[in-house]
């Protein structure tokens, strides 16, 4: 019903519901009105109101957008005064024992409870009680942080890790009022998807060690992407400013990744922060490598490379590289006769769900453009003829060697 | 099995008309099977395997019983739910988790006459077609348990449970189960979660009706006990024969606990709608106590809305609408339902004119807020608020705006939760405040500042209170 509101451009607000989870039902956000219209007697015509449409029996009682189906005829209302009053019902009772901390909580930005408190919340709070108190700043994994507070145990994360990675280390202890989310004693939430977690959470109850403090979300620039962490191609968004990433997370394509991401590929951007990384064009003088600008370096380039012909030189390209780039290098071999073209593999452990074992991207493309069978055979090759001074010259592109 | 430990020749009252509770407190008696199979125990049974199931089934909606659990749903009605065309195993659980305040029935029961109870688990089974029976227990019934566990075995040893059951090929197995506390595992999802050995979240319903989703998601049956035992004599005495007794809609006898202001507080089985609340208090129980008038009562188990002494309500009678006061309401399911509060459980709590009702309200907004299972927002957030205010309201810092406050706090429980807890904790709040409105502004008064023990809730009232 939920989705069905959402086609019809009647967005039903809702903090536990998620479309990749089960529908439990507990935070009571979604509540609409529904009805049916009653089934005529045969040969009776329907009742019809004044827009032609048949009258209809609304329930008396709210329902759940999340776990209802729709039917042909059901009349839902999502705005009526009820379906107000239960949101507006529902905002009150999440907010009355929340710190509303919002000025120092990471999640500020992207909460749904900020969000919904400007369309259905109230004015003022009427809440004249202690608050209860629930534990805070719990470390529940090697990446992840539950401040208890901030929860409305919408169970998100409990369903995720269940459901989806089938690694049930959360669940909710105490009842009532002190209900709190926690991690399994002795166990952590540190399977490779656990931030995961972070990114359903609706509220800033689990925020991630990596991203936390580090940037206002309203000052970021999201950017559509693909996730170079391995073969698979998860699609992210990676949000930056000025030019400094802050986050990846994922986007959803239900061909490839869902709406989820592991956590290495995640960190796949701290790569960028490397101090060893090249990042500015350098000629080596001497035994020193000079900065100088890209005309130099390339004509520098070309001017050498032209010196070597067909066996004397090879190029070691990368399973990194994007389509365009590896094309380019087919036209650069081909123009300048390369003797061999071959790439570095990286074979790492996958798992049965995202992570891929080959932690390169895009040898698919390798074996395609560069029309490699087996890409990274010839490296011994390589490296014997190179031993054995028959390659005089190697253009290695995107890898170091040396390392 | 041991002499019983509880007194016994207890004599029942003339106005009673004891079925259920026929061998509670009975001379003579105790808990043995011998004892029951020489009372005419298991010959309900035996005669009931002779039938096909369905003619069971279609006794027992003859009948007209309702359950006893507290909604009052007919009997046979939520038999018939199992899909008809159902491939799985079939569960039958007893709902032993009597854990409404005010409510204490059950238990005599499973202590004084568990093969009753065993019997009626027996016929149930048999008619729903369910092999495997589970009897859930409060874990405040721990002798209850024992007791349970004893008769399953006499019975066994009787051949009267496992394979062939009387010589028939029905089978049926029957387990006790341990609950571990907990008011929700009363609600039947939320039992069917404890029964798994989940946390007891009540599940949503759409889609997971027990009849068809239930233990294990297979058709499963939840009833009360007392519900049970009365298949137990509706098989008896015929569905026909059964649904003379008590009044139309409303048949058979039920168990009325009558607790509070009372001279003689206690359990008596009564024909349903056949005695009024007067007669009850006055005649049963022995009037109030001496120099006391009668206030208020709670009709159902805490959870039901108070009805307030002096009020009139408008019933049918008939095709005519009349008015009636408080002592004229007889105790069935349709009147005190159409009084605007329910049967419930049959816990019928009295008070009187001692009592202070915000006081009353605060007792009972504990209870909820401490069993509150905690799984959807409004229950959760709104029971311990609620606990909340009439705290500080007892504490002397009630401020003005608490008397509507408490009532919208209510309001906004009721008919949102996933289960019938948000009314059991929202109908009360909503019922005494709305009765008795006088007595909780009475905690609203300005001579109260500064009382309050809770320091946030003083600095908060005498805010509010210089506002006006």
């Amino acid at each position: 019903m939920i989705e069905a509101c959402k086609q019809a451009a009647a967005e039903v607000p809702h903090y536990c519901y998620h479309p990749k989870l089960t529908s439990p039902g507990n935070c009571r956000m979604c509540l609409v009105e529904m009805g049916m219209p009653p089934r005529p007697a045969p040969g009776e015509q329907p009742d019809l109101d004044e827009d032609g449409r048949a009258k209809i029996n609304w329930m008396p009682r709210p329902v759940i957008a999340c776990a209802n189906t729709v039917a042909e005829g059901m009349g839902i209302r999502t705005q009526s005064l009820l379906a107000k009053e239960c949101r507006q019902g529902v905002m009150e009772f999440l907010l009355i024992n929340h710190p509303l901390d919002c000025p120092i909580c990471d999640q500020a930005g992207e909460c749904t409870l900020q969000e919904y408190s400007v369309e259905h919340g109230n004015g003022e709070s009427r809440f004249l009680e202690g608050k209860v108190k629930k534990p805070k700043n719990v470390e529940i994994g090697p990446r992840i942080r539950l401040d208890d507070e901030r929860c409305v145990l919408c169970s998100r994360c409990v369903r995720f890790s269940k459901e989806v990675v089938d690694d049930d280390v959360l669940g909710f202890v105490d009842r009532g009022s002190h209900s709190v989310l926690t991690v399994h004693p002795d166990r952590k939430l540190k399977n490779n998807y656990s931030l995961n977690t972070v990114d359903i959470c609706p509220v800033g109850a689990l925020t991630s060690n990596d991203f936390r403090f580090k940037m206002r979300v309203w000052f970021m620039r999201e950017t559509k992407s693909v996730c170079n962490g391995c073969a698979r191609g998860c699609n992210i968004l990676i949000g930056s400013r000025e030019n400094k990433i802050y986050r990846q997370t994922p986007r959803e394509n239900n061909k490839v990744n869902s709406a989820w991401m592991c956590d290495s590929g995640r960190m796949e951007y701290h790569k960028l922060e490397h101090p060893g990384r090249l990042t500015d064009p350098m000629i080596k003088r001497g035994r020193k490598h000079h900065t100088v600008d890209w005309t130099d370096a390339v004509c520098r380039a070309a001017r050498d490379l032209t010196k070597f012909k067909g066996e004397q030189f090879a190029i070691i390209a990368s399973g990194r590289m994007t389509n365009e780039e590896l094309y380019l290098t087919r036209t650069l071999s081909e123009s300048l006769e390369a003797g061999i073209v071959d790439i570095v593999t990286r074979i790492g452990t996958g798992d049965d769900y995202l992570a891929h074992s080959d932690k390169n991207p895009n040898v698919n493309g390798v074996r395609k453009i560069l029309r490699l069978r087996s890409p990274g055979s010839k490296l011994k090759t390589i490296r014997a003829k190179v031993a054995k001074g028959e390659i005089k010259a190697l253009l290695v592109l995107g890898e170091n060697l040396l390392t | 099995m041991a002499e019983p430990r509880y007194i016994t020749g207890k004599k029942p009252h003339a106005r009673e008309k004891r079925m259920i509770f026929r061998n509670v407190d009975r001379a003579g008696w105790n808990p043995s099977i011998e004892k029951y199979i020489k009372d005419g125990g298991y010959k309900t049974l035996k005669k009931s395997l002779k039938l096909k199931p369905g003619e069971v089934t279609d006794e027992v909606k003859a009948s007209g019983l309702r359950g006893r659990g507290g909604a009052g749903f007919p009997t046979g009605v939520k038999w018939g739910f199992i899909p008809p065309n159902n491939t799985k195993p079939i569960y039958l659980i007893c709902n032993a988790d009597e854990s409404e305040p005010g409510t204490f029935k059950d238990r005599y029961i499973i202590h004084q006459d568990p093969h009753q109870l065993i019997e009626g688990i027996l016929i149930s089974s048999y008619a729903v077609g369910a092999k495997i029976a589970y009897i859930y227990i409060r874990e405040e019934f721990p002798e209850g348990a024992i007791i349970l566990e004893n008769a399953i075995e006499e019975a066994r040893k009787a051949g009267l449970l496992g394979k062939g059951i009387a010589g028939t090929g029905f089978e049926c197995e029957i387990y006790v189960h341990r609950g571990a506390g907990a008011y929700i595992c009363g609600e039947e999802t939320g039992l069917i979660e404890s029964l798994e050995g989940k946390r007891p979240y009540p599940r949503i319903k759409p889609p997971y009706f027990p009849a068809a989703l239930g233990l294990y998601m297979c058709p499963t049956i939840v009833n009360n006990v007392e519900s049970l035992c009365h298949v137990k004599h509706v098989m008896e005495m015929g569905g026909k024969q059964y649904g003379q007794l008590g009044t139309p809609r409303n048949t058979g006898t039920r168990i009325l606990c009558v607790s509070g202001d009372v001279q003689k507080p206690g359990y008596f089985e009564i024909e349903v709608g056949k005695l009024t609340m007067g007669e009850l208090i006055e005649d049963l129980c022995g009037g109030m106590k001496k120099g006391r008038k009668l206030k208020a009562v709670i009709p159902g188990g805490s959870s039901a809305k108070v009805l307030r002494a002096g009020e009139t309500y408008t019933i049918r009678d008939g095709d005519q609408e009349k008015n009636i006061g408080l002592n004229d309401i007889p105790m069935d399911f349709d009147t005190l339902a159409a009084c605007g509060s329910m049967a419930g459980s049959g816990g019928v709590i009295v008070m009187d004119d001692s009592r202070d009702m915000a006081w009353v309200l605060n007792n009972i907004n504990t209870f909820y807020a401490h069993e509150s299972c905690g799984q959807c927002t409004p229950c959760r957030e709104g029971s311990l608020w609620m606990k909340k205010i009439t705290d500080r309201m007892l504490a002397g810092g009630g401020v003005p705006s608490d008397v509507e406050t408490l009532v919208s706090v209510g309001d906004n429980i009721a008919g949102r939760t996933i289960c019938a807890f948000g009314e059991a904790c929202s109908w009360p709040t909503q019922s005494f405040v709305g009765k008795f409105p006088e007595e909780f502004k009475k905690h609203t008064k300005r001579r109260n500042v500064g009382k309050a023990l809770n320091p946030e809730a003083k600095v908060a009232s005498a805010s509010l209170m210089d506002k006006d």
